[in-house]
């Protein structure tokens, strides 16, 4: 039943196979099990429990919310939620319980939804591993996957134990993990920069970044708010577009959100042939850097869209390269703005020091905010003080229009769907991660992803195959600016072809030893 | 206590100077010496187009103020600019404050329309040029009454540009002169408010109260025409008599704020002291904007508000949802008469002095005061003029009162000035009967009148027969009067004026003693 996809369980659940109780103290025991994952900083259990037992009587009456209804989820924490705490892993939000729910959130219990717990993350979604959090960094899964295990067992060079567990990727890593390891059916993650693909990649997910102003962000405590997108994780495609069709919509909280809905509810057709779709091939993400397991995997998939009729063409987005720094600039520069709030005055952390409202300040933001945070306020700063405005900010404004310039004409040159790589490599192991620092790594690992953002467009990273080493490979669609049902039907072919593995964790949730140890290396973990 | 709703921003106030031929700052004689130097610096940091382009030449110049203003004004509305907060006065501390106007993370701005729609309207009232797209920008600033940490104002992209502000200073010689002079509008701007902070000296502590911040102002800035505090004065008294029109701002500042602002404007050298001890402090000249340089707002685009779009007639989507779009042309036609229109009409239309329809539009209430008495009287429009603009005026000020709070009402004012119109009482007469009803005693101008026994003698009888007594009694002023003195007449009127207790209308008097005299 676990390993079931969100349609299968809400099938399952009007049914009566199973009650939305017991399906919610399944998922319960299961984020026991995986603590020592860290996927969820909070598991708001007596909640999903009083959720789960309204939704039973509603499916006793007859009275069904939906397809939602009784369905686990997690939300990363840093979408606010009434009343359990939102700490977007920082000292600065430690103990903040916002008197809210962010819309999405909103929209997901509206529909019977069971919050099972906030997950863990980078530091206010600054990073790529989910690594970089005050709550410690999120195990992938998929290091003690069947999978994985028999592989590293084949290999005479790999190291025993656990010493070398895998990152999620992030910054959503903990919705990831959490949907990874079967403990919810879907997971909220934002996606600024990739923070959605990059850990779906990762995890063996289906992570889902719709077009900007497709989705509220009202309630998202913002990385940057001209970038982010409420990002869905969920281990299908199907899964992926009926989250989609509930968050779809204007929300007058949120003037950036478009006025014309999407057809709700929205249900994808399954794609008999792809003869009429043009797949662009972007020649610019073909980078040295990428990983030949990869590139070998991406033009597989190509050849496959070919071989079914699809027209396949390499197109140019020339000012790819420039993407990157042209992210660093704009996204930093709203990090600086963005973080101006947490002054230690309203909510969340105050230092003890008194002796003036700017001592307090500074003190509050240094205590509260880690070297990741510090840094890009710092560098965004100085990207808006008035003597660099127009050399940087402004420069990078033009550059990003450029960018979604480019992504424009390759659609306009007759291509439906870009086809593209999610992440230069599969998942690395934590101490490998750490050995650079967090900016190198961002990136790097936003590589692929993050043009997608400064653009607005919507993009799915969907896993392809397993690596030699027995982890997961996604490969991303990016489709036109508001067709996301296109783009998912899309996805949803190519995952039907693909046919990509179950995760395989029993052995592991069976043995107890394993676990025990564990819990001992994220408690280590947590202290650092 | 209410707080004054049209602020001076206290960064917004920018002094500066620059040449101008000597003559050109009226009234006020220019700052010499030691103060032009401490000016200077303003002058080269301002960097304010000059007014006059002609190069001076060599000691033929003097120093000249160049005030520019921005002026705050707040918006009537009942909801916050960018969150459907309350906006109310005296309402206890931080009871009117959104999740947003607290600035908890996630929360995000939703435009008022309201707030543009008065933008939008003074805008046009001040002939600006209305943009039909314009911006939001995030000014940045740690402050504790700021819980953003930034505000969201207009900078790169306003909603109006290029307008201008006429305004009539009376400097004329002859009596009732007003000159026209105009200073342009650089750009009309919406913003947020921020908080209010409450030091507490005692324990070293800092209150914030929120129910101010978010609420929307109108910035207006004005360039640097203004050539001294008198000018300014009245230049901003006239933007607050439009905003009141318009409605858009009740821009109601106390009268002491009134007070101590023109005040302050007109006594330059308030701004001015305060560089100077600054001056002393450091030893060196620095000047305001030089320390308010150091403040670098880093400002940058707003980027939860898309640009507001304004449609006008020809541009309107033909599928456009009222409640979504804003129509310039719409609410060009619903402008209401303006000021200066105002004033034109109370001249062509009562014949009164062009500084009279000044004074009854500058103070609040007086118009309306002035225009129900004309609509109850049969007296001349001139003599309810006089009345309402020297005794009525002249008792409200003398009591520091408002119109609404005088205690005599527009129809007490009519009846009374009835009385005089049908020659029933005198004018001192009607005079005293004023000073009753100022005293609040509840009685009609006609209860005055026959309690006191003011009526004119209608007698004629009975007034000759006083006349003749006077005469009798003074034969040393007949004799005058009949050697030709002109005053001499004057001298009996008084006489018989004064037997009658005030009750004989002298020009009957007069006619009578002239009968009599045989002139």
């Amino acid at each position: 039943m676990l390993g079931q996809t969100l349609r299968e369980v809400s099938a399952a659940l009007k049914q009566g196979q199973i009650t939305p109780t017991e399906l919610c103290q399944k998922c319960l025991s299961l984020i026991k099990k995986t603590k020592f994952l860290n996927a969820y900083i909070t598991v708001s259990e007596e909640v999903a429990l009083k959720q789960a037992e309204e939704s039973e009587k509603r499916y006793k009456n007859g009275q069904s919310l939906g397809d939602l209804d009784g369905i686990p989820i997690a939300v990363k924490d840093n979408f606010s939620t009434s009343g359990i705490e939102t700490t977007c892993a920082s000292n600065m939000l430690k103990g903040y319980v916002p008197p809210y729910n962010a819309t999405v959130v909103q929209k997901l219990l509206d529909q019977g939804a069971l919050l099972m717990g906030k997950t863990n993350l980078d530091e206010f979604a600054m990073g790529s591993g989910s690594t970089d959090g005050v709550f410690g960094p999120v195990k992938n899964p998929w290091s003690y996957s069947k999978q994985y295990r028999e592989k590293r067992k084949q290999n005479p060079h790999s190291e025993s134990g656990d010493s070398d567990w895998l990152i999620t990727g992030g910054s959503s890593g903990g919705s990831a993990a959490a949907v990874s390891a079967f403990t919810c059916y879907a997971a909220l993650g934002s996606d600024t920069g990739g923070s959605t693909r990059n850990p779906a990649a990762h995890c063996g997910l289906v992570g889902f970044k719709p077009s900007y102003g497709l989705v509220s962000r009202h309630g998202l405590i913002p990385l940057v708010n001209s970038m982010d997108v409420p990002g869905i994780l969920t281990r299908c495609v199907d899964d992926a577009a009926m989250v989609l069709g509930v968050l779809a919509g204007h929300d007058p909280k949120d003037s950036t959100t478009v006025h014309d809905p999407i057809n709700k509810p929205l249900v994808l057709s399954s794609l008999a042939d792809v003869s009429k779709l043009c797949i662009g091939i972007p020649k610019e993400y073909l980078v040295p850097e990428l990983s030949s397991e990869i590139q070998s995997l991406w033009s597989r998939a190509a050849d496959l869209f070919e071989s079914e009729g699809a027209k396949v063409i390499e197109v140019s987005l020339p000012h790819t390269s420039y993407s990157i720094v042209c992210y660093h600039v704009l996204c930093t520069s709203e990090v600086a703005s963005n973080m101006a709030r947490f002054d230690g005055l309203q909510y969340g952390h105050r230092c003890d020091i008194d002796v003036s409202t700017e001592a307090m300040y500074a003190a509050t933001r240094r205590e509260g905010f880690n070297d990741v945070v510090r840094g890009r306020i710092l560098s965004g700063n100085f990207f808006l003080l008035k003597e660099n405005y127009e050399n940087y900010f402004v420069k990078a404004q033009k550059v990003r229009r450029l960018i979604a310039n480019d992504f424009v004409n390759a659609f306009n040159s007759g291509v439906d769907v870009l086809l593209t790589p999610t992440t230069l490599s599969e998942a690395v192991p934590y101490l490998e991660f750490i050995k650079e620092d967090n900016r190198t790594r961002s990136a790097q690992d936003d590589i692929f992803t993050q043009a997608v953002n400064m653009a607005g467009l919507p993009a799915v990273s969907i896993p392809i195959a397993l690596s030699n080493q027995g982890l997961p490979i996604g490969l991303q669609f990016i489709g036109r600016a508001f067709y996301d049902q296109q783009l998912l039907t899309v996805a949803k072919w190519f995952e039907k072809q693909v046919q990509f593995p179950v995760i395989q964790l029993q052995e592991l949730m069976d043995d107890c030893s394993a676990i025990l140890e564990n819990e001992k290396l994220a408690s280590v973990s947590l202290k650092q | 206590m209410a707080a004054p709703m049209l602020r001076w921003g206290c960064r917004g106030r920018r002094w500066a100077l620059a040449w101008v031929d000597g003559g050109s700052c009226h009234r006020r004689g220019a700052p010499t010496g030691s103060t032009s130097n401490r000016i200077r610096g303003q002058s080269s940091l301002a960097q304010q187009p000059l007014r006059t382009a002609q190069k001076p030449r060599k000691g033929e110049h003097k120093w000249a103020a160049v005030v520019g203003l921005e002026i705050h004004a707040q918006i009537s509305s009942n909801s916050k600019l960018f969150s459907g907060s309350q906006v109310r006065f005296s309402a206890p501390p931080n009871s009117l404050v959104s999740f947003f106007d607290a600035s908890l993370p996630g929360t995000l701005p939703v435009l008022n329309r309201r707030c543009v729609e008065a933008a939008v309207m003074t805008g046009l009232a001040l002939n600006c040029h209305i943009n039909k797209k314009s911006l939001f920008d995030r000014k940045h600033y740690f402050y504790a009454d700021l819980p953003a940490g930034y505000q969201i104002t207009q900078q790169r992209l306003p909603i109006a540009v290029n307008g201008s502000l006429t305004y009539g200073i009376s400097a004329g010689k002859e009596r009732g002169q007003v000159i026209p002079k105009t200073v342009r509008v650089k750009q009309i701007q919406l913003e947020q408010d921020s908080g209010k902070s409450l030091h507490d000296d005692l324990r070293s502590q800092t209150l914030v109260d929120l129910n101010r911040a978010g609420v929307g102002l109108l910035e207006v800035v004005l360039e640097p025409d203004l050539s001294c505090g008198e000018e300014a004065a009245t230049a901003v008294r006239e933007l607050q008599l439009i905003l009141q029109a318009l409605g858009t701002s009740q821009a109601n500042m106390a009268d002491y704020e009134i007070q101590r602002q023109i005040s302050e404007l007109e006594n330059g050298g308030e701004i001015l002291n305060e560089t100077r001890s600054f001056h002393e402090k450091l030893g060196c000249t620095v000047s305001m904007r030089d320390k308010e340089a150091k403040q670098d707002y880093r400002f940058m685009p707003e980027p939860n508000l898309p640009p507001l779009l304004l449609y006008d007639a020809t541009s309107l989507p033909t599928d456009a949802d009222p409640q979504q779009v804003i129509n310039i042309d719409q609410i060009r036609e619903m402008l209401p008469e303006l000021p200066s229109v105002t004033r034109e009409r109370l001249v062509q239309q009562y014949g009164m002095l062009p500084e009279h329809s000044f004074t009854l539009l500058n103070e609040v209430g007086l118009l309306e005061f002035f225009q129900n008495v004309i609509k109850e009287t049969r007296a001349e429009p001139k003599k309810v003029t006089s009345w309402v603009l020297n005794i009525f005026l002249g008792y409200l000020k003398q009591e520091n009162l408002a119109v609404s709070e005088s205690p005599v009402t527009p129809s007490a004012l009519a009846e009374l000035l009835d009385l005089l119109d049908s020659r029933t009482i005198s004018s001192s007469a009607a005079k005293q009967v004023f000073e009753e009803l100022w005293k609040r005693e509840g009685k009609t101008p006609g209860q005055i009148v026959s309690e006191k026994q003011l009526e004119l003698m209608q007698d004629r009888g009975a007034l000759e027969q006083f006349c003749y007594s006077v005469m009798k009694d003074h034969p040393q002023v007949v004799m005058d009067v009949k050697k030709g003195n002109p005053r001499a007449i004057n001298k009996l009127i008084g006489l018989v004026r004064k037997a009658t207790l005030n009750r004989a209308d002298p020009a009957v008097i007069k006619e009578i003693l002239e009968k009599q005299l045989s002139l």
